[in-house]
């Protein structure tokens, strides 16, 4: 809610701001807001869905089931899968990952959940690749999993 | 007609699965067509000012501005600026890519593209809060330094591999023929 209110307020500030210096290039502006809209709509609508279908089949009972049964390696594994795939919003990501520490995951575990989770993200690529082109979304999200393993295992042996 | 169809062919495909989805498994459709509408909600209300934003940017922020503010030779002051950008309580990361992709035709480097992107998605305010609260500071600190320093790495090994190139060799042309189409029409 306080970010809705945050980008209408900066909205209502630029826009006023805009139409007093010129009413001309406020027009352009909503042209080249319109017209940047009607083509991202495709990809919008598919991220849209594909998100549903992924929190749909992967509910967070079934992420504590696959993270938090078994320990090790394969958890970790399972967890850097989970994160790289799924789009979850971190009012319900962390409290997740916060209870699931506190029921005998490992550190690692949980970190490479998180780290994938926030830097990795299959989900959005369509729309990533479709604005900012596939060379740049391969590179950012192969280089972040590389990261996000990376950080975690540091994670684990630090804390 | 077939070019509507042909651009919306991945929308369609994924309510087809959504169609089968209701077949075999209600249920899973169920809780998919729930979180997908709580999520179009979430978007009617983000999308149309952010596009607008984008809009009012394109038009009044002019190319040596950015490009001083958040281009190569901008330094540790651009990576800031990006980086506080990216923290501030803003929507969900699919917002931020049509953004970005103006920034960088306006002259901002992908470091600093990479940066912005990066904490947008793993070190925004709002979400850290969260962190500390359920994952404790320690944990937070940590993942807070460790991924700025690998947004940072990130970022030069992108800037090292697309700087070979030029942006529109790998950049989707976007908003070019509009400008074109606008160009034509309205004289500065």
């Amino acid at each position: 809610m306080a970010t809705i209110i945050a980008i209408y307020s900066l909205l209502v500030v630029c826009l006023v701001a805009s139409i007093i210096n010129s009413k001309e290039k406020s027009k352009k502006a909503f042209k080249v807001a319109g017209k940047s809209l009607l083509k991202s709509a495709p990809s919008l609508l598919a991220v849209l869905g594909i998100v549903g279908l992924t929190l749909g089949i992967l509910t967070p009972e079934t992420i504590s089931n696959l993270v938090g049964a078994e320990a090790g390696f394969t958890a970790t594994i399972v967890a850097a899968v989970l994160g790289s795939i799924t789009l979850i919003p971190s009012l319900v990501a962390f409290p997740l990952a916060g209870s699931l520490l506190r029921s005998g995951a490992t550190v690692i575990t949980i970190s490479t959940f998180i780290t994938t989770l926030v830097m990795v993200g299959i989900v959005t690529a369509p729309m990533e690749i479709k604005t900012l082109g596939k060379k740049f979304t391969l590179l950012r999200n192969g280089l972040g999993f590389l990261a996000a393993l990376i950080i975690a295992t540091l994670m684990g042996v630090i804390l | 007609m077939n070019k509507i169809v042909n651009q919306f062919k991945f929308p369609i495909l994924i309510g087809f699965i959504f169609f089968v989805l209701a077949i075999i498994a209600p249920n899973i459709a169920t809780q998919s067509t729930k979180v997908t509408w709580n999520y179009f909600k979430e978007m009617a209300l983000i999308i149309p000012p952010v596009f607008l934003l984008m809009g009012l940017m394109e038009v009044w922020v002019p190319k040596d501005k950015i490009k001083k503010w958040l281009g190569s030779g901008s330094g540790i002051q651009g990576g800031f600026i990006s980086l506080i950008l990216g923290t501030l309580p803003t929507g969900p990361l699919y917002v931020a890519f049509p953004m970005t992709a103006t920034l960088l035709r306006k002259g901002a480097s992908i470091t600093n593209i990479v940066i912005f992107l990066g904490s947008w998605a793993a070190l925004k305010i709002p979400q850290l809060m969260v962190e500390i609260k359920f994952l404790g500071l320690p944990f937070t600190g940590l993942r807070f330094g460790f991924t700025l320093t690998a947004l940072v790495i990130m970022g030069l090994i992108m800037e090292s591999i697309l700087r070979r190139h030029s942006v529109e060799e790998w950049l989707p042309p976007e908003n070019e023929e509009i400008k074109k189409k606008l160009a034509g029409k309205m004289k500065f």
